[in-house]
C-alpha cells in the first residue's frame, strides 16, 4: 500500500515507513533514546529527501521524548533551572544551525555535510560507547564496581566564571558550559534532525557532573521544546516537515517503544549499551561508506523546490 | 516607398494564387484534439495515470492515408521549472557536488507518444525545430557556464536522469488510429509527475512535412487532504509547524496514557 507524501512529493510504501518507525521506537524504548540519529539515516537510505528527513526527523522527536519526558515531569527528577539554562543555549543554537541549513541547501552541500556529521558523530559516539561498555562488562567479570561520580572532585569547568546555583542537582555551576552546551545541541537538532540525548546525557553526566537522577528528565526537557522549537522553523524557513510522514513515524515509533521498554528490562545494562553501540557505528559505517565509494551516478538534478 | 509597397503588393497576390490553385485539388488537412480530461489528481495513493487523447484527422487524402503518410505525435509537456545540474568529484577522498550548471526553465517532464518512432516520422531539423522528443527539448545553460566545453555533458546527464525517473518518457507506437479518421493516443503520466500547468501538443506531420500543431492544456493538482497540507505547509507554514509540534505531543502523550494502563 503506497501513501503519497505532500512535502517530500514522493509516494512511499506505507508499511515500510511503519516497519521504521516502529523499530527505531523499539530500540529507543529499550535504550532510553530518542531515536532522531537512527530515524534520519533511515529516512535517507529510502530516498527521502535529505532536508525533509531532517526536518521531520525533528518534529519526531518531539513526540518521542514528549512520551518519555511525562514519567519524569510527574516524579520531578528534573532540575527546572538548569533545563532552562540549557534551553536558552539550545534555541540560539538551533537558530543558527537553521541558518547554516538553509544557507546549505543553497549552495547544494546540505546532504553532503549531513552526512559527514552522521559519519563523525555516530563514529565517535558508537566508538566509545563500545569502549565503556566492554570495559564495564571486563569490570563486572572481575567484580569491581566503579562509582560514576566522585564528589568532592571538580575539573576545569568548575572553575569557569558566573557561577549559578542549581538546587535540585545541588550544583553551583557556571552558565557558561551549560549554555554552550546546549547551543551545540541546538546546532545538531537543527542540521541532523536528533534530539541530541545521545550527547547531552553523557556530557551532562562526565564533564557538568550532575546528578544521574537528574539527567535524563532535565535532558527530555531541554530536547523537548528545541525540537518544538525546530519544527515550526524549519516549517516557516524550509518548508521541509512532512506532517504525514511524521505522524506515521510517531504512531510506529510510539507503539515501538513500549515493546521495547519491556525487552530492555531483562537484558543487562552493558549488554544493551554494547549492542547499541554497535547498531550506532553500524548505521555511521554505511553512511560513511556512501561518501567513499565512487558513486553510479555522479551527476543530480536539481528542479525548484523538488529534489534537491 | 512606393517601390517597397508594389513589391508587397505582388507578393500577397501571388500567395493568394498559390493558395487558390492549391484549394480545389488538395484541401489542407486539420488536426483536432479532445482529451479525457483536463485534470489530473494526485491522491494520496497516486501511483500513476494513463490519459488518452482523442483526434480527428480531416480532408486527409485517403490514399496517402492507406499508405501511412500521415503521422501524428502527441507530447505532453510539464511545467517549465528552473533546473540545476549537480556533478559530483573526488575531493579529499569524498564524493561531493563540485560542479553545477543551471538551466534556462526546463519542462520538468515530458511524455510523447507518436505513431511510428519520431525519428522515423521526419528529420532531426523539423524535431528540433519544434522541439520533439526529449532529445531536442532545448536546455539552455545560464549563469557561468567556464568555456562551455562541459556543456554537453550536463545537458546529456539532466536528460538521461530525466530518463531514469520516469519524468522524461516516450512511446513510439502510442498512437492508434481508431478509423480513416480518428485517432487516439494514450501517454503516461508517472507517480512523481510535476504539479502545475502541462501542455498536450499534437502534430500533424504528412510525408515527414509538418502539417499543423494543435494545443490543449492539462492540470495536476493535489486535491483533498493532499492539497490542504500542502497549501498549509507554504501558505500558513507558522500555524502548520505549531500544528506539527501538538500532534507530536498529542501522540507522545496518547502513547504514555494508552500504555500505561496495560
Amino acid at each position: 500500500m503506497t501513501i503519497y507524501l505532500p512535502i517530500a512529493e514522493l509516494s512511499v510504501n506505507v508499511f515500510v515507513i511503519l516497519g521504521m518507525g516502529a523499530a527505531v521506537g523499539f530500540l529507543s524504548g529499550m535504550f532510553g533514546i530518542g531515536g532522531g540519529f537512527l530515524i534520519t539515516p533511515l529516512l535517507i537510505f529510502y530516498n527521502i529527501p535529505p532536508a525533509v528527513a531532517v526536518a521531520t526527523g525533528a518534529n519526531q522527536v518531539v513526540a518521542s521524548s514528549f512520551s518519555g519526558s511525562i514519567w519524569h515531569f510527574k516524579r520531578g527528577s528534573l532540575d527546572l533551572k538548569l533545563g532552562t539554562v540549557l534551553l536558552v543555549g539550545g534555541i540560539l543554537g538551533a537558530s543558527v544551525g537553521i541558518w547554516i541549513f538553509t544557507l546549505l541547501r543553497r549552495l547544494g552541500q546540505l546532504d553532503l555535510i549531513v552526512s559527514i556529521m552522521y559519519v563523525v558523530f555516530l563514529s565517535v559516539v558508537g566508538g566509545l560507547m563500545l569502549w565503556e561498555s566492554v570495559n564495564s562488562m571486563r569490570r563486572a567479570a572481575k567484580n569491581e564496581t566503579v562509582a560514576l561520580r566522585k564528589p568532592g572532585q571538580h575539573n576545569w569547568v568548575h572553575r569557569l566564571p558566573m557561577k549559578m546555583r542549581f538546587k535540585k542537582s545541588k550544583l553551583y555551576l557556571s552558565v557558561i558550559p551549560v549554555i554552550v552546551l546546549g547551543f551545540a545541541i541546538g546546532v545538531l537538532t537543527s542540521i541532523m534532525g536528533v534530539g541530541g540525548g545521545f550527547i547531552m546525557v553523557p556530557a551532562m553526566i562526565y564533564l557538568l557532573r550532575i546528578p544521574t537522577n537528574v539527567v535524563i528528565g532535565t535532558s527530555l526537557f531541554q530536547i523537548i521544546f528545541v525540537t518544538a522549537f525546530t519544527t515550526v522553523v524549519q516549517a516557516t524557513t524550509n518548508y521541509s516537515v512532512d506532517i504525514v510522514l511524521a505522524f506515521l513515524l510517531m504512531v510506529a515509533g510510539v507503539i515501538g517503544a513500549q515493546y521495547g521498554v519491556r525487552v530492555g528490562q531483562k537484558l543487562r545494562g552493558e549488554q544493551l549499551r554494547a549492542l547499541l553501540a554497535l547498531l550506532v557505528l553500524a548505521v555511521g559505517m554505511r553512511l560513511g561508506l556512501d561518501l567513499l565509494v565512487p558513486p553510479d551516478e555522479v551527476y543530480s538534478v536539481i528542479t525548484q523546490g523538488v529534489g534537491f | 516607398m512606393t517601390m517597397r509597397l508594389i513589391l508587397a503588393v505582388a507578393a500577397l497576390l501571388a500567395g493568394l494564387s498559390t493558395a487558390g490553385a492549391q484549394a480545389p485539388n488538395e484541401p489542407q488537412e486539420r488536426l483536432d484534439i479532445g482529451v479525457s480530461t483536463n485534470e489530473i489528481a494526485i491522491t494520496s495513493d497516486f501511483s500513476g495515470a494513463d490519459i488518452t487523447v482523442f483526434g480527428a484527422l480531416d480532408s486527409a487524402d485517403p490514399f496517402l492515408l492507406d499508405l501511412g503518410e500521415y503521422d501524428i505525435v502527441v507530447a505532453l509537456v510539464g511545467p517549465q521549472r528552473e533546473t540545476t545540474v549537480w556533478r559530483k568529484e573526488r575531493v579529499l577522498g569524498i564524493w561531493i557536488n563540485r560542479r553545477s550548471m543551471e538551466f534556462e526553465p526546463v519542462a520538468a517532464s515530458y511524455s510523447l507518444s507518436s505513431t511510428r518512432p519520431v525519428d522515423l516520422i521526419t528529420d532531426n531539423i523539423v524535431l528540433d525545430r519544434y522541439e520533439i522528443g526529449t532529445d531536442n527539448i532545448r536546455l539552455v545553460p545560464t549563469g557561468s557556464i567556464g568555456d562551455g566545453s562541459n556543456i554537453a555533458e550536463f545537458r546529456d546527464a539532466l536528460r538521461r536522469l530525466k530518463r531514469q525517473n520516469g519524468l522524461f518518457e516516450r512511446d513510439p507506437h502510442g498512437v492508434d488510429f481508431v478509423s480513416s479518421s480518428l485517432f487516439r493516443a494514450s501517454i503516461r503520466i508517472p507517480a512523481n509527475v510535476p504539479l502545475g500547468e502541462h501542455t498536450i501538443r499534437a502534430y500533424l506531420f504528412k510525408s515527414g512535412n509538418f502539417i499543423m500543431e494543435r494545443d490543449a492544456s492539462l492540470r495536476v493538482v493535489k486535491t483533498g487532504l493532499e492539497q490542504f497540507i500542502y497549501a498549509m505547509a507554504y501558505e500558513r507554514s507558522f500555524l502548520y509547524g505549531l500544528f506539527a509540534v501538538a500532534i507530536a505531543m498529542l501522540t507522545g502523550w496518547l502513547g504514555s496514557v494508552i500504555f500505561r494502563k496495560n
